[in-house]
């Protein structure tokens, strides 16, 4: 190529980006130029070439849901605070007016703990999410429950059982510190072929008592129990039947 | 955090341009698995940034963020990508080389082939003017190359996708011969 023009100007021509008066210049040269002549006819059969090609990827309806999900989610963070504050209100005179009818104290008390129990279940969602967030998911990362547990010595208040369960089909991964209203807890991180499955632990609070259940919401699944004075919870996009079957293995 | 408003406003504005991220991604990672989990990172951080947006194009701003996960992704899952930033020659990557490209008698796979053999500043570009049809000044404003220096950037990313497909027609015909 010994032409200037057909390298650099000529694109801008093609593209219509040049001004007028630098386009009709450009023409005047065009006309006795076999070269840009050659070079424009080949930029012209290359953009056909591509149109024709249909290149263009669309998002998939999935991304599409998978997106708004997580928007749902970001956006009800702070829903989710709000719901918390509003239970200590709440709970003040139920534990207050002894005096109350005992049924009407029950009723009460079991309405505050499912309405506790699912804002903390929003919180640990939003914590499993947060999660697997790039970067986010391990402090420690490794497969073996000696490296992993020792971390937590000393960053916690407790020690959380760690089993590398590989051989059962839930390899461990690694462990982080995560909070949980307002207290720290300890996240261990188990793979489940490609899923992740954060297993939150934090000593068992009577005020603040879990009964073991489990469910679905956003499309993640959790199931949560107590043994002796810890409370376990254990979240992931996995099925609920791998998360039984971790529970299971956890507390026999 | 954004208030309803800011949310609807987001989903009125940013979330119609979601092909044109998927698609951006897409080109840039060269596989789908993979840029959907950036489109997905992406979009959670343009809401979380949405407070920053001060109207404009909302497709460029957008795009500009997925094309920032997108190389801050590569540098970490796959560096040696970016090495070749501005290497002109052709890459000898498994998926550019000739004899692999021969066997792709399909038109259209070559053409990705070919595309994806690019370096990741040669496709972006193009794939922002051919496929999502910007202009000079979006394609400065989403990748950052200086408005003056996108028309020789597109210039020589043209150049090479011509010679990279001369190279796989060439190798196709001597298969043939």
């Amino acid at each position: 190529m010994n032409c200037e023009l057909a390298r650099t100007t000529i694109h801008g021509y093609f593209d219509g980006e040049l001004d007028a008066v630098r386009s009709a210049e450009f023409e005047r040269h065009l006309e006795h130029c076999a070269e840009c002549q050659a070079v424009l006819e080949g930029i012209e059969s290359l953009r056909a070439q591509i149109k024709d090609s249909n290149l263009y990827e669309h998002a998939s309806p999935e991304l599409h849901n998978r997106i708004r999900k997580q928007l749902a989610q970001a956006t009800g963070e702070e829903r989710v605070n709000r719901e918390l504050s509003w239970k200590k209100w709440f709970l003040l005179p139920t534990f207050g007016t002894l005096a109350a009818a005992a049924a009407v104290i029950t009723i009460m008390f079991f309405v505050a703990l499912s309405h506790r129990q699912s804002a903390l279940t929003a919180e640990l969602i939003d914590a499993h999410v947060r999660s697997l967030q790039p970067g986010h998911l391990m402090d420690v990362e490794s497969t073996d429950q000696h490296t992993v547990k020792p971390w937590f010595d000393g960053k916690l208040d407790f020690i959380p059982p760690v089993d590398d369960l590989a051989g059962q089909g839930f390899p461990l991964v690694g462990g982080r510190l995560d909070v949980i209203d307002g207290h720290d807890v300890a996240a261990l991180v188990y793979s489940r072929r490609k899923h992740y499955i954060n297993v939150f632990i934090w000593p068992y609070r009577e005020k603040e008592s879990i009964t073991e259940s489990s469910g679905s919401r956003h499309g993640y699944n959790w199931v949560t129990w107590q043994s002796r004075d810890m409370q376990f919870c254990v979240i992931s996009d996995a099925s609920l039947s791998d998360l039984r079957e971790l529970k299971n293995l956890i507390h026999p | 955090m954004l208030d309803p408003q800011d949310r609807i406003r987001f989903e009125q504005l940013v979330l119609p341009h979601l092909n044109s991220a998927a698609n951006l991604a897409r080109w840039m990672l060269r596989n789908r698995d993979d840029s959907d989990d950036v489109v997905q990172e992406a979009t959670l951080r343009a809401y979380r940034f949405f407070g920053q947006f001060h109207g404009g194009d909302a497709r460029a701003w957008l795009l500009q963020i997925v094309r920032n996960t997108c190389y801050t992704w590569l540098g970490k899952n796959r560096p040696s990508e970016l090495m070749t930033e501005f290497d002109e020659e052709v890459h000898q990557r498994p998926a550019a080389n000739p004899e692999i490209l021969a066997t792709q008698s399909d038109e259209r796979q070559q053409l990705m082939r070919a595309l994806e053999s690019l370096s990741p500043r040669f496709r972006e570009v193009l794939v922002l003017r051919e496929l999502e049809g910007c202009s000079y000044k979006e394609i400065g404003e989403i990748t950052g190359i200086p408005i003056g220096t996108v028309m020789s950037t597109l210039s020589r990313a043209r150049e090479r996708l011509r010679q990279v497909l001369i190279g796989a027609n060439g190798a196709a015909a001597k298969g043939v011969s």
